[in-house]
């Protein structure tokens, strides 16, 4: 009822002690493409789901390196995501030329939610209207971080963030518990069928997401979509074998799907 | 030198020399590091990778080429991010022309060379004063003993004169392994005479299958 007298500055408090302008800004993200991510003890998966303006232009990036060994996957403002991954990127730079190795993940998910909160509290800004999936390497092992607009941040051992992504969330609840002992392989084929879930129904191709990996031995970097329509094309013959033989395989079924998010 | 408190340069000798060829590129450096009369270590290398297709050798204050070479590497991963690809030889040599000229008024103390592909495929090499000053040649030689390396290259790698129509390539006819066998002799020559060259020889090269690394010993007196 008072959300319209209080949500003009994100620099003003409702009575409730929210700030709307901060919370209008996750819905952003909410809006946005899927993006999803998860980890095991050596590797990080992201994948995004390539969403084109029009049927004429080309599909907005959503996965940025960082450095050899970080990478994000962004949903929401994806000019917010540019700018973004363009300082974490210069963070990256930074540390490396100082320090001569490379930056912990997370020292740099803490620069980033700084970074976000410095536009929660001046009446000259607007908050980041883009969510951040930072997949990392470092010493201490592999890391997922979810970042928010409102200068919060999580690790995660998966994680799903944008339109219908709850249904990739339900999806990862069930599975999550093994994935810390997954080889890469796996990571990949789940966050494929993460990206399905979020789907609804449409065929899942190497053209229609985007899959990124970082793991012990290999630098962050795209993979092909080759052969990622291989490995969509091996687990629909598997699911297609499971259904011959009558067995159920539960997570190839799509049509066990979550209720939808938004 | 080193006590004067407002000199804050120190030379640490050396000498770099490149050869480009038809399609490959050889870039030497002796590997000692020295100070007045004495030696830091015999184990140094001046030769840095700044890119696939692109060498940087630099002879001079290593406490500055350090500094410039960590500049360099880090612009060419800014690069990198921004154009998805590596930087080519000549936008490198263009950078570091810039990157020079910006501290015109306090120096890098470091005299470049060059070596690399260009977006041809053919062997460029460029050389460089302490400020910036650049041009694409054929071969060089920059540091302490290029005064002895350079007439020798002059007078075996014959570059056409400039006047000369049609235009000529400044690159030289010679093998790689040829030309490789050139800058042995030429160090062994320079380090006879030049106290700050010797220890080992460095030499990198560069062609189409990518990039090879020789270390050859040189005398240690």
């Amino acid at each position: 009822m008072f959300r319209n007298q209080y949500d003009t500055d994100v620099t003003t408090w409702s009575p409730a002690g929210r700030l709307f302008q901060v919370e209008y800004a996750m819905e952003a993200v909410k809006q946005g493409s899927a993006a999803i991510g998860l980890r095991s003890a050596t590797h990080v998966v992201l994948a995004t789901v390539n969403k084109a303006a029009s049927e004429l232009s080309s599909h907005q990036k959503k996965v940025f390196k960082v450095d050899d060994h970080i990478g994000v996957a962004i949903a929401g403002l994806t000019a917010d995501g540019r700018v973004l991954s363009r300082f974490l990127r210069s963070e990256c730079i930074n540390h490396a030329f100082v320090y001569e190795s490379p930056l912990p993940v997370s020292r740099l998910v803490v620069h980033l939610a700084d970074k976000a909160q410095v536009c929660t509290q001046r009446s000259w800004k607007r908050p980041y209207g883009v969510g951040l999936l930072v997949a990392g390497l470092d010493e201490t092992g592999a890391h997922l971080y979810y970042n928010c607009p409102s200068g919060n941040y999580f690790e995660y051992q998966a994680f799903a963030i944008g339109s219908r992504s709850q249904a990739a969330k339900t999806y990862l609840e069930r599975r999550f518990g093994a994935f810390n002992k997954y080889p890469r392989e796996e990571l990949i084929k789940d966050a494929l069928s993460a990206i399905k879930e979020t789907l609804q129904g449409e065929k899942l191709t190497g053209a229609i997401c985007t899959v990124a990996v970082v793991g012990v031995g290999e630098p962050f970097h795209v993979i092909d979509q080759k052969t990622i329509q291989e490995v969509i094309d091996s687990m629909e013959i598997r699911e297609e074998a499971a259904a011959d033989q009558g067995t159920t395989q539960e997570e190839d079924k799509s049509s066990e799907a979550a209720p939808m998010d938004i | 030198m080193a006590l004067s408190r407002d000199w804050m340069y120190e030379n640490n000798g050396g000498t770099c020399v490149a050869i480009a060829g038809a399609d490959y590129c050889v870039v030497a450096a002796d590997t000692r590091l020295s100070i007045g009369y004495s030696i830091y270590t015999r184990d140094y290398s001046k030769i840095c990778n700044l890119a696939e297709k692109c060498v940087l050798a630099s002879s001079g204050f290593q406490g500055d080429i350090k500094a410039l070479q960590k500049n360099l590497a880090a612009r060419h991963l800014i690069y990198q991010h921004q154009h998805n690809k590596q930087m080519s030889c000549p936008a490198m040599a263009q950078l570091l022309s810039n990157t020079l000229y910006f501290k015109r008024f306090f120096p890098y103390y470091a005299f470049n060379v060059l070596g690399g592909l260009d977006n041809e495929g053919k062997g460029c090499v460029f050389t460089y004063d302490a400020v910036g000053s650049y041009e694409r040649v054929g071969y060089s030689a920059q540091g302490s003993g290029s005064t002895l390396v350079m007439p020798i290259l002059d007078n075996q790698l014959k570059t056409p004169s400039p006047l000369l129509l049609p235009a000529r390539d400044a690159v030289t006819p010679l093998s790689e392994a040829d030309a490789v066998d050139m800058v042995k002799d030429v160090f062994a020559s320079a380090t006879e005479r030049d106290i700050y060259t010797g220890d080992k020889l460095e030499i990198v090269i560069l062609n189409a299958s990518g990039v090879r690394r020789e270390f050859i010993d040189l005398r240690k007196d």
